[in-house]
């Protein structure tokens, strides 16, 4: 009976211990962790919690595990992570990958969230995840259109919120808080009907 | 209409597509209907909606940036113009995200206090909400008594905080002073006559023909196709997914009160109608069951003079009236933000305009943006 107890957690994960509910409190993120390198060993690059929340664990993905990885979460029933609720981006410039994005996860079935992030050099592109989630669609249109990185595989990434013809990347740390000073917009050319 | 959106995908102007029947036409961004300045290009074929897209940015501000340059303090006015339909909410979701990077513990009467202010912030909105949209679908009088009972509790807002609109609430640790006695009698009374007043609102819609025939089975979306798109807030649980975060994640004084989430069956607009006046009925409850428990004390802990959270990332997120409202928040040990990102509920679930739109007659696109329930304050940012 207890054997029976102890393999239906991991769908007979060999590693799975059957331990007393006492046991010391395991570090923040453990199963997922596990689940994650057991199927894709070393695309987890780091990991990080706020004291030791279990709702603020954080992954680093390196770029190319980054679609395959996020399938994985969201068709597993052990992580179930169907909802990308937030991908946005954040730029240090010190870093020797000053570019991070940033993916907030949901589980409505085990009603836990899951950071993801992924590194970025300069220029860098990283895949885009419209294919597993849609809902990233519009966020990385934001992402590129404040912190200037591409998304490759997107379907149709364009600015989202300024125009075309902008030029930069607001969000950026370089980018002064006042703006870059008065701008002339360029007439958008008009076609007649019918031509 | 040559406006910022020269990045629209669809033809630019009002025209036909040579060679087809089909007709691109340019709804907003100073269209009543779509509620704020949004910008809807859409490409018909006879009154079929083929394609749709979305112009925005018109409000940009660059909230963000802002709020990596200012400190938490003084963040909390700037949440007041995101949504400024439920100021309180966004007031209380960024206090909330700041608070949770200390171990700083509120006074019971300040949580209180907060989850009876969001509550009528989350009533505030509905009522907006059900008046325009009702109005979009050719409904004047709900119109007119939604406007009645919001303006009661935007007096209950100015009675507390002295302003109507943007309240800026809450502070962080607590609140700024206790609310007047007069503040809670009021709202009792608000409670005590509300629930017949939604009742004379479902009298002019629930089981009207012309409302149902607008409204049931129109903007269809599964389960399944709500979660992909990260939909949240009413909308997601009009389609049968029971996800509330102040049930999921319990925060202020929800773990204290007793409510139901509503869940609806077909993700219609109507479900979504029925939803948004059930949660109307169950904030009545939470405020009426906050007021009989609210204890006494302090309402603020004590906070240091310079805010300096420890350096390290968040995200905390809440159940603002119009879905997930959250803040992904980097401090790098210093008194201001390294980096704010704000979860803006609009702009997500504004996003699924186009799977909601494309197969439906022109006359529901109109019916679906007022069922979404945007503001563009917020998506915008």
């Amino acid at each position: 009976m207890a054997d029976e107890v102890g393999t239906e957690e991991n769908g007979g994960d060999a590693s799975q211990e059957t331990e007393a509910p006492e046991a010391p409190k395991d570090p923040p993120g453990k199963a997922l962790r596990e689940l994650v390198d057991a199927e894709f060993p070393g695309a987890i690059l780091e990991q990080t919690a706020y004291e030791d929340r279990e709702d603020e664990v954080t992954f680093v993905l390196s770029e190319e595990a980054l679609p395959k990885v996020a399938a994985f979460l969201r068709d597993h029933p052990a992580a179930s992570f169907k909802i990308l609720t937030d991908l946005t981006a954040a730029h240090y410039p010190d870093d020797e990958k000053p570019f991070q994005t940033v993916y907030q996860l949901v589980s409505v079935d085990h009603s836990r969230l899951l950071r993801l992030k992924v590194k970025l050099k300069e220029n860098q592109e990283v895949p885009s995840l419209v294919e597993v989630w849609s809902s990233a669609d519009w966020m990385e249109r934001e992402v590129y259109d404040m912190f200037g990185i591409r998304f490759s595989g997107h379907p149709d990434l364009r600015r989202i919120f300024l125009p075309e013809d902008w030029g930069s990347h607001p969000f950026r740390k370089d980018y002064p808080l006042e703006g870059l000073g008065e701008r002339v917009y360029s007439k958008p050319k008009r076609k007649e009907i019918g031509e | 209409m040559v406006g910022v959106g020269s990045q629209a995908r669809i033809e630019d102007q009002a025209s036909t597509v040579p060679g087809t029947e089909e007709l691109v036409i340019n709804m907003g961004p100073q269209h009543p209907s779509t509620h704020g300045v949004l910008r809807v290009i859409l490409k018909l074929d006879g009154e079929t909606v083929k394609d749709v897209d979305c112009d925005i940015g018109y409000l940009h501000r660059g909230t963000e940036k802002i709020g990596e340059n200012i400190t938490y303090t003084m963040f909390i006015p700037y949440t007041d113009r995101l949504d400024y339909i439920a100021a309180p909410s966004s007031n209380l979701a960024w206090v909330q995200a700041v608070e949770s990077l200390f171990d700083w513990e509120i006074p019971p009467r300040a949580l209180f206090i907060r989850t009876i202010v969001a509550e009528l912030s989350r009533i505030a909105s509905h009522l907006l909400w059900l008046a325009t949209h009702a109005l979009d679908i050719g409904a004047m009088t709900v119109f007119l008594w939604c406007f009645r009972e919001r303006e009661m509790v935007l007096d209950l807002f100015e009675r507390a905080f002295g302003a109507r609109l943007t309240v800026n609430a809450f502070r962080l640790g607590g609140l700024y002073q206790d609310v007047p006695n007069k503040f809670l009698e009021e709202t009792r009374e608000f409670i005590d006559i509300f629930p017949a007043r939604i009742d004379d609102y479902e009298t002019l819609l629930t089981e009207n023909r012309i409302w149902i025939q607008r409204t049931r089975g129109v903007g269809v979306i599964s389960a399944e196709d709500a979660l992909d798109y990260a939909l949240t807030g009413p909308i997601l649980r009009a389609s049968g997914v029971r996800w509330d975060l102040r049930r999921a994640k319990p925060y202020a004084a929800y773990p204290y009160v007793d409510f139901v989430v509503p869940i609806g069956e077909n993700g219609d607009v109507y479900d979504r109608y029925l939803v948004r006046l059930v949660e109307m009925r169950e904030s009545v409850r939470i405020i009426e069951q906050c007021l009989d428990q609210l204890p006494a004390g302090p309402v603020s802990c004590k906070t240091p003079r310079t805010i300096k959270p420890p350096a390290g990332e968040i995200y905390h997120s809440i159940e603002n009236p119009k879905g997930e409202f959250g803040f992904y928040l980097v401090s790098d040990g210093t008194e201001t933000p390294y980096r704010v990102r704000i979860r803006p509920p609009s702009f997500i679930n504004l996003a699924s305009l186009k799977k909601l739109c494309v197969g439906e007659l022109l006359a529901d696109v109109v019916a679906i943006i007022g069922s979404i329930d945007i503001v563009l304050g917020e998506c915008d940012r």
